[in-house]
């Protein structure tokens, strides 16, 4: 393998295609905390050219962990459609960009080719976007799911209420949904993360949000989000639970660490179609975020964001109702700043909707990271110009369970107002019904933002 | 141009409507115990906002049922009931945020006291990491001690303990100093009562939590537990966790561990929760095993 060229007259050569992956991407301090990140602006630059003009099928055949040692790498593979894969499989990572990027290639088009693709060619071309056309590329890409209600429709921005509480204590958590339904939080899921990941609390967390949401008749689902194995005994004993939520990582040791495997993947998902009280037929909820496998050394020697993009590969075997990144949740030694952590966003939200799953972010950061309230707004408002399913609804994005700043309840009522966008189809409704939403001029109404309406 | 009585007009209209309102309700000004006599003179001298009067007050408009509002506000430390100018935030609850972000910062950079540590008697070890910015870039180097770290360990603790407790900064070294008073007795306690042998406890510095394999590489416990200070949220870096795993190895990761976390008063209370530290240890024990392979067991043994 010759991966070489010229630039000013100098010569950069890389080693292998996961040398020229770790090199092609935008800086980020976990590529550099794991050896493999671009060592000047130049190499890198340098590394995108020759990336460009990598043929598909070397990617395909040169995947994160041999097929035979990674089970995340087999559910990957396997799911190509050879049909799809021949069409593509000389196109250079370059053409591939530029043909996203046409004017003539249409979200039919996307998905004519989408199965063919895998997470290693979905995060190669990525690399040679600059953030604008990250943007632009996911706008074409829409993903339609339905659990209760139906999510990623054109024109549509949905926000999943997400109401911790540092005791799990029901009683806040309920005060919580209530403050975030009055700002038409609520319609992804409603979706708590438990302190405590036993049975008890667990079941107990299911039963309070599914009454909430009879008790109001509101078309969206709950989730706690707890170990899938903890979710998993909940409903088998009965427990009300809409979605089953877990982590996933992009290496089979990633989710060793995080306690799960492909065949526990594939119990849950059976289980939810059995158990879970929607009608879907999407039942999954995914977290993922840049860096986890670093952190449990599993990345194989490669950068964050090809580990990313194989989440969605796995994730997609699951037919999701929502996946989002966490995007900044970790802290700096993944992604250093807001710069960082608004590329992420970008990344991630435009190679899931190339996989083909309904992509949301929580934009978010960690008090420890350089980022502010600020940059998390700015992303979340490029993120919503690129189509995004779905954003956090946090109290006034504080979230002190968890100990990081996401979006808040306040930003789903905003992003709708700056770019006409509405809540989803069957919430809007409902918004309607309750007197909270204006759906001609598209704005919260008056009664908005005062959790007692639901105190009866 | 706004004129001088367009100017007094509105101010004496918000005065109408603040004592329309009451005290402490609905207020988006913190400016209430100065009514300005003349618009003229610019005389500004503003309370804390951050106190709990200003934390915990509505800032909703117009609510139709003040004592249900303030009963929902009460039962999370959540920023609830915190009103809204458009979509956006109300002027108040924004300055509150932004005071919060700003202090928080200073929370990372924390030392611990070192008459606490002396109180329980807890040396000090570090780990790789030689400084806070290295640390917060580096994790890898918070999972292993030091050349010199390893020595001391060596020479000052027990070997082959039933349950190795070390206390580390972590993410927050004002978690420890919150809650060591509390939580240290008694899981120390509870193990003694349980007739367990104790390890020689120790504080490490800039540790992480994988930092459990490289310490059980030395002395060689059953069990391995860590109170470590988690990463601090806005405005509050007072919550630890303690992490803690059967027999940890050079390759165990988090599925091999336990964790019980948001430890303060306001969370996990430290007093209970280090009784469950104790449970769970026990447990450990019995099973000979934690994290998900404790979990898994527990549950078949339960059906
Ligand atoms: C950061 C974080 C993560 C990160 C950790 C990666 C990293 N490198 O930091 C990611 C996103 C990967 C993560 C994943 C999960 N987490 Co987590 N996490 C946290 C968080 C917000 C902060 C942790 C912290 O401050 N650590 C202190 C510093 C010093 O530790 P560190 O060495 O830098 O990082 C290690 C720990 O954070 C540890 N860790 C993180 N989460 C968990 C969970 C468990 C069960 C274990 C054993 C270890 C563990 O992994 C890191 C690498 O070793 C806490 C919330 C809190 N209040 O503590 C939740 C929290 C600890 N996580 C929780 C859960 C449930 C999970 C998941 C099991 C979720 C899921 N359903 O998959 C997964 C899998 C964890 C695993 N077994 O690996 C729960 C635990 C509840 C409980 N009592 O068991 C908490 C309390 C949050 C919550 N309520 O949902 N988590």
């Amino acid at each position: 393998m010759l991966l070489r060229t010229k630039l000013f007259g100098k010569t950069y050569e890389f080693r292998d295609l996961r040398e020229l992956m770790g090199k092609a991407n935008e800086d980020k301090s976990g590529d550099h905390l794991a050896g493999v990140a671009a060592s000047s602006a130049i190499e890198r630059a340098a590394a995108k050219y020759v990336l460009s003009e990598a043929p598909l099928w070397a990617l395909y055949e040169n995947p994160v962990a041999p097929y035979d040692q990674d089970e995340v790498t087999r559910v990957i593979m396997d799911a190509v459609d050879q049909n799809a894969y021949v069409q593509i499989k000389t196109w250079t990572v370059g053409q591939l960009r530029e043909w996203i990027l046409d004017n003539k290639t249409t979200n039919d088009d996307i998905k004519k080719i989408q199965n063919g693709l895998t997470s290693e060619m979905i995060a190669a071309v990525a690399k040679l976007m600059s953030n604008m056309d990250l943007v632009l590329a996911a706008s074409k890409i829409r993903v339609v799911t339905h659990a209760n209600n139906t999510m990623g429709e054109m024109g549509r921005l949905a926000s999943r209420n997400q109401p911790n509480h540092p005791t799990d204590d029901p009683d806040g958590i309920r005060a919580e949904i209530y403050e975030g339904l009055s700002y038409g939080s609520g319609d992804s899921v409603i979706g708590i993360n438990p302190v405590d990941d036993s049975l008890a609390s667990v079941q107990r967390l299911l039963e309070m949000s599914y009454k909430v949401i009879q008790n109001w008749k509101i078309p969206t689902q709950n989730c706690v989000l707890a170990h899938v194995t903890t979710q998993m005994e909940a409903m088998k004993r009965g427990s009300p639970a809409g979605l089953v939520f877990q982590s996933l990582a992009g290496s089979q040791k990633g989710n060793e660490s995080f306690g799960i495997s492909v065949g526990m993947l594939d119990e849950a998902y059976e289980i939810a179609k059995k158990y879970s009280v929607v009608p879907g037929p999407n039942y999954m909820y995914f977290e993922t975020g840049e860096g986890a496998e670093l952190s449990a050394d599993a990345h194989h020697g490669w950068d964050q964001l090809t580990l990313e993009v194989r989440c969605y590969g796995l994730a997609k075997r699951y037919a999701p109702f929502q996946v989002n990144s966490v995007v900044g949740f970790i802290g700096p030694e993944y992604l250093y700043d807001a710069r960082q952590i608004t590329r992420a966003g970008l990344e991630d939200h435009f190679c899931a909707k190339l996989t083909g799953i309904s992509m949301g972010c929580d934009a978010c950061y960690t008090n420890h990271a350089r980022a502010d309230q600020n940059s998390l707004e700015n992303l979340s408002i490029l993120l919503a110009a690129a189509g995004c399913n779905y954003f956090m609804g946090v109290p006034m994005g504080d979230d002190p369970m968890l100990s990081y700043q996401s979006n808040s309840f306040h930003d789903a009522p905003s992003l709708r107002q700056i770019l006409k966008l509405r809540p989803l189809p069957e919430f809007e409704n409902w918004l309607v019904e309750m007197g909270l939403w204006d759906a001609e001029k598209l704005l919260l109404t008056d009664k908005a933002g005062d959790p007692t309406m639901f105190v009866r | 141009m706004i004129t001088q009585q367009q100017i007094d007009a509105i101010i004496d209209a918000v005065i109408a409507e603040l004592q329309r309102q009451g005290v402490g309700n609905e207020r988006g000004s913190a400016l209430h115990a100065i009514a300005p006599s003349h618009a003229s003179e610019l005389n500004l001298d503003l309370p804390d906002i951050t106190t709990s009067e200003y934390r915990t007050r509505s800032y909703v408009e117009n609510t139709r049922k003040p004592d249900v509002l303030r009963a929902l506000m009460s039962t999370t430390p959540s920023r609830i009931g915190i009103g809204h100018a458009g979509p956006r935030y109300r002027n108040i609850p924004q300055f509150i945020f932004l005071a919060d972000h700003a202090v928080t910062q200073d929370a990372l950079f924390k030392e611990i006291d070192p008459a606490l540590l002396q109180q329980f008697n807890l040396f000090q070890v570090q780990t790789q990491a030689s400084n806070r910015q290295e640390y917060l870039l580096r994790p890898d180097l918070g999972r292993k001690l030091s050349d010199a770290a390893r020595k001391t360990l060596q020479e000052k603790c027990v070997k082959n303990p039933d349950v190795q407790l070390y206390v580390s900064d972590g993410l927050s070294a004002a978690a420890i100093e919150h809650n060591l008073r509390d939580i240290f007795p008694v899981i120390q306690q509870g193990l003694q009562q349980a007739g367990l042998k104790m390890g020689t406890p120790f504080y490490v510095k800039y540790g992480r939590v994988g930092l459990l394999n490289d310490v059980n590489s030395i002395v060689d416990a059953k069990v391995v537990v860590t109170l470590i200070g988690e990463r601090p949220g806005l405005g509050r870096a007072e919550a630890a966790s303690v992490y803690m795993g059967y027999r940890p190895q050079p390759d165990s990761s988090d599925a091999d561990r336990d964790v019980v976390c948001n430890i303060f008063n306001g969370g996990t209370n430290p007093l209970e929760a280090g009784a469950y530290v104790v449970e769970y240890i026990k447990r450990m024990l019995k099973h000979q095993a934690s994290g998900i392979k404790l979990k898994l067991i527990e549950q078949g043994a339960s059906k």
